[in-house]
């Protein structure tokens, strides 16, 4: 079958025929309009394979024309598995299908499907399993063999965004059901979201017939349409899938690249219903596809679906469907009902009218293939004897096509993801949702509603409702209709063929044996059923297969399928892009008042939390000269370090020192104002969880650090203990309020000098650990007197505002001293020749002040802190480890990194926390952990490096450096 | 996502908030055995049902309690923490 089967041009085509589009096809080169699907303009051309199955390889072609099934995944450059019903055809796209070698036509693997009946369901578990390494050496030929399309890790993903929305109400398609809702909520003064995957307003009311006539319809469509364009209140999305419903009504709707989050306080689910297969034998060859897919392509392409048609149906849309064809030119070999007695209607009617050969209380059982193409040849029509059964005396119709649907299955997917379940109702011989969650509204065919009175009826109602629970509109909802025409689905509408190949799930090849021998096999219940055999697993999401499996569980089980329900249906709704659900990342990075200056000095940045700190000052190649001049300079002279990342917090009021108490380790309560003290945090289980330094500004206000990385947990911890204890106190994070440096080393004082007249910096009034407010270069400034590296030193803390300020007038100030910046490097190195820790680097989840050896900051005589009762308890265990200073015997060894394990005897005995070679000692010094009874000072030790050669180490007493502090108290 | 009504703030995204786990009663330090300040500190119900947790707003640092149910993650009432902790002796 190939040739031109584009029909004549209607007004109601989407297909804008003044522009051609050529692309290519298995590499030929095709023609199609612009506003043409990938699988509209083959199908325009005659192609009807466009893909191969999964598992077998077997060709497939159009089946639902929608992007929701398998059959049509093909491949594009850069982009697998897209499907082609829902792509539009552009100039120069290349498209190929996917799940074959060689080529399309003759797939080199398509042998396996001479095998499948040594293939069964669960063959990889079965066969693999053993030896042991089987499944390992035979998982990359199944790997290669298993299907769907090719990632190209070179395709340029293109950029993907988020946006957020908000609504009184989302309704969820725009057939005739949404259309009315939408415009019902936004007549009663809702703001509406309303959204559909389609270019085009209108659902099945765009292709499908309701009634012989279609005239009414199409007038109820633009009346629709009118009503909605009219509203000022809503927002129309097409082309978008929601795809899917979370906790309070939050959307997740995809429009092309863009990922929509949407919360919407009510949500009209106005989905439709997919149309379900009749199982037979060979139901799966290009040429057989659902009714509506035949429609679709009639209505919104203009494409002849095949030349001779047999229509098989279990309602009257199999009739409007058969004078569908009919009109576009396609003969009707004969429309099969599988109903004995069919209902009269005016389709029925029609049909009969014109002289259509109708076959009741038949089905087709088998179909056959044309050698050549591939594409459906003729079917065999038999009489139904029972369930599931056909009789002999079956007819042969030569065809072409072989369109068909056994009933609907809703799509409730919203539905279902707000905890709703699909059940089988027996009445209805399908599936329907058992509860409508709180906060979302069905209508229409979802609801199991088809006829096109009872839609719009349906629409209108659940808009209102949606606007009542708005609380914008009073009163009792217009009634709905009751239902006329319900529409049943088939109760059995699957025909087991001896020779098998009756497709269930399309996805997967799964055919009516695999999924009785699973059954059989005892995996029973549908969830089961479903991992097993994978049915429902696929692209698809079991919207074709679920009923079908669910009646063939039952049956095979011998339960009761009114008991059965399906399997749970999660979010999302069709494939999404990995790029969709990533988005752009947002990842905040915070830069201190000075960090121009850094750039500009060429720091090298390196993070610290969110903020971003300068790690020495040169280019990268020279780091370890860099930090090693930086450090040396302090010692020697004055450096200036940025600290504006410490975290800041201010307690106020009569229960401040009281407070202190209870947060951390120290005793604060006679700390006298003008003075700091060291702050060790522990959490409930005596771990140490922060330090910093308590600034005691007033009887009733200090001002404490805190760590980098730990300001806004400190500041949480300090909110949360408080809400229980209930103290006068008021906790406030000024960590972006203040900025600060410390101008550190033993001319300190005369750079600062210059520029604080109003402060007496002499040892006498401004000693060590001291904490002076006052002007520094007429800023007004917080003086604290710390030791952190070990030097005379002042850390200037002011408001952020004036950060740039101080850097600049403090660089200029210590001009005669040759000051000089250094960064973080150096500053670890100075602290570590100190002796001091870092929490979180030489300490862990576990690590307690007895671990750290810093008892002499813990006040145990305290009625009670953070962390205290635990560390009684760890005082009646033995300690199990120490954290003690050591040097590498060696002097000219490297520094061993961070976390190298001490090894004693072939065990594991402790690790590194801290190592770096100290310009002052000429060695390499560190921190360890070791056990208690190794941790003293002359004890020796060995660590293992990466490459598993050991080095030997010798603990020595802490600091490395001015064990007097003579320097820092100077 | 989930909606949290906050007794500050009220309606917020869920992704605004921290939990922060169960309300506890704290014993007293001083009477309460190593094996009972274990199970306060470690040992948590974690049940299927009604708890009170602690709730964090994050933008404005605000802690509060909510009542959910663990099993169908429904939050039935929020309020604030002074309604169970009362002002402690200094």
């Amino acid at each position: 079958m190939t040739g031109d089967y584009r029909l004549p041009p209607s007004p109601e085509e989407r297909i804008d025929r003044s522009r051609t589009v050529r692309f290519t096809f298995e590499g030929r080169d095709f023609e199609g309009f612009a506003g043409d699907t990938v699988a509209s303009a083959l199908a325009a051309n005659g192609v009807s394979t466009l893909s191969r199955s999964f598992k077998y390889r077997r060709p497939r072609g159009i089946f639902s024309l929608s992007d929701k099934d398998t059959n049509t995944l093909v491949q594009l450059p850069g982009e697998p598995n897209v499907p082609a019903a829902a792509r539009e055809i552009e100039d120069g796209m290349a498209v190929l299908g996917q799940n074959y070698d060689g080529s399309l036509k003759r797939d080199r693997g398509a042998w396996i499907g001479l095998f499948s009946r040594f293939l069964p369901v669960g063959f990889y578990y079965k066969a693999f399993y053993r030896p042991s390494g089987a499944w390992q050496r035979w998982e990359p030929v199944f790997r290669a063999r298993a299907g769907l399309g090719a990632v190209d890790p070179a395709a340029e993903p293109g950029r993907f965004d988020k946006k957020y929305g908000f609504y009184d109400a989302v309704v969820v398609g725009a057939g005739p059901a949404g259309l009315a809702a939408a415009a019902t909520a936004a007549g009663a003064g809702a703001e509406v979201l309303l959204v559909d995957d389609q270019p085009a307003p209108g659902g099945a009311l765009t292709y499908a017939r309701f009634g012989a006539d279609r005239a009414p319809q199409e007038e109820a469509l633009r009346a629709l349409v009118a009503a909605v364009e009219r509203a000022e209140t809503i927002d129309a999305m097409f082309g978008a899938v929601c795809e899917g419903r979370f906790a309070d009504n939050w959307l997740a709707i995809v429009e092309g690249r863009r990922l929509h989050k949407v919360r919407a306080r009510q949500v009209v689910m106005a989905t439709g219903a997919m149309e379900q297969p009749i199982v037979f034998r060979n139901n799966d060859l290009p040429g057989v596809m659902l009714l509506s897919a035949a429609q679709r392509l009639i209505r919104h392409y203009r494409v002849r679906p095949g030349n001779r048609a047999v229509v098989a149906t279990v309602g009257r849309d199999g009739y409007a469907t058969a004078l569908d064809l009919l009109e576009a030119g396609v003969e009707i070999a004969a429309v099969v009902d599988l109903r004995r007695h069919p209902d009269p209607s005016p389709e029925t009617s029609a049909v009969a009218e014109r002289g259509i050969r109708v076959i009741a209380g038949h089905t087709p059982s088998e179909a056959r293939k044309h050698s050549r193409s591939g594409r459906i040849r003729s079917v065999t029509v038999s009489p139904i004897i029972g369930a599931g059964k056909f009789g002999t005396g079956g007819e042969k119709i030569a065809c072409d096509l072989l369109c068909m649907s056994s009933g609907h299955t809703p799509a409730a997917h919203i539905a279902c993801h707000a905890g709703a379940r699909l059940f089988y109702d027996r009445t209805l011989s399908g599936l329907r949702i058992d509860r409508m969650p709180e906060g979302i509204l069905a209508a229409g065919a979802v609801n199991g509603r088809h006829d096109l009175r009872g839609v719009i009826a349906e629409g209108r109602h659940a808009g209102r409702a949606a606007a009542d629970a708005l609380g914008l509109e009073q009163g009792d909802a217009p009634p709905v209709p009751a239902d006329s025409g319900r529409k049943r689905n088939h109760a059995w509408p699957i025909f087991p063929h001896p020779r098998g190949k009756e497709f269930v799930d399309f996805d997967e090849d799964l055919t009516v044996r695999d999924l009785t021998d699973t059954v059989h096999e005892g995996y029973a219940g549908i969830e089961l059923l479903k991992r097993y055999s994978t049915v429902g697993m696929g692209p698809s999401q079991g919207r074709y297969s679920a009923a079908n499996a669910l009646r063939i569980a039952a049956d095979s089980a011998g339960g009761n399928l009114a008991e059965a329900g399906a399997t749970t249906v999660r979010p999302p709704v069709t494939g999404e892009k990995l790029g969709v659900l990533a988005g752009r990342s947002f990842e905040p990075v915070r830069l201190t008042p000075m960090h121009h200056r850094h750039v500009e000095a060429g720091a090298q940045t390196m993070a610290a939390g969110d903020w971003l700190r300068p790690a020495f000052y040169g280019p990268g190649a020279d780091r370890d000269r860099l930090v090693e001049e930086e450090a040396a300079h302090v010692r020697r002279a004055v450096g200036l370090i940025d600290v504006s990342t410490l975290g800041g917090i201010e307690i106020r009021g009569p229960d401040a020192a009281a407070f202190l108490e209870r947060m951390y380790t120290f005793a604060y309560r006679r700390q006298p104002v003008g003075r700091l003290r060291y702050v060790l945090m522990c959490d409930a289980a005596g771990t140490i969880v922060d330090d910093g330094v308590a600034c005691r500004l007033g009887d009733e206000h200090f001002y404490v650090t805190a760590t980098t990385g730990g300001a806004d947990r400190v500041y949480r911890e300090m909110l949360w203990h408080n809400a229980q204890w209930r103290l006068d106190v008021d906790i406030a994070n000024v960590t972006a309020a203040w900025c600060g440096v410390n101008v550190a080393g033993p001319l300190s004082r005369e750079t600062l000098d210059r520029i604080a007249p109003e402060v007496d910096l002499s040892s006498d009034a401004f000693p060590y650990l001291a904490v002076r407010e006052g002007r520094v270069a007429d800023i007004p400034a917080r003086l604290l007197r710390v030791g952190f590296v070990g030097e005379l030193g002042y850390e200037i803390h002011v408001p952020a505002g004036f950060g740039e300020a101080l850097w600049d007038r403090i660089m200029e100030a210590g001009e005669p001293e040759g000051i000089r910046p250094f960064g973080v490097e150096a500053q670890r190195l100075l602290r570590l020749e100190k002796g001091h820790i870092i929490v979180g680097q030489d300490t862990d989840g576990l690590t307690t002040p007895m671990e750290a050896d810093m008892e002499w900051a813990v006040r145990r005589s305290k009625p009670f802190f953070v962390g205290g009762r635990a560390l009684d308890v760890h005082d009646r265990n033995p300690l199990t480890r120490k954290l003690a200073g050591f040097v590498l015997s060696d002097v000219d060894a490297a520094p061993p990194e961070e976390c190298c394990l001490v090894v004693r005897d072939g065990e594991i005995a402790g690790r590194v926390t801290s190592a770096m070679r100290s310009p002052h000692l000429g060695r390499v010094i560190g921190l360890a952990f070791l056990p208690p009874g190794d941790a003293e000072p002359g004890k020796r030790f060995e660590i293992r490096r990466p490459d598993g050669r050991t080095v030997s180490a010798e603990v020595v007493p802490l600091p490395f450096y001015d064990p007097d502090n003579a320097r820092q108290a100077a | 996502m989930k909606i949290l009504h906050c007794p500050l703030n009220g309606p917020r995204n869920i992704s605004e908030f921290v939990c922060g786990g169960e309300v506890v009663e704290m014993p007293d330090p001083g009477a309460a055995t190593d094996a009972e300040w274990s199970g306060y500190v470690f040992g948590h119900e974690n049940a299927r049902g009604v708890v009170r947790e602690w709730w964090f707003h994050v933008p404005t640092a605000y802690w509060f309690i909510a009542e959910r149910d663990t099993g169908t993650d429904e939050i039935l009432r929020t309020f604030p923490a002074s309604h169970v902790f009362g002002r402690a002796p200094p």
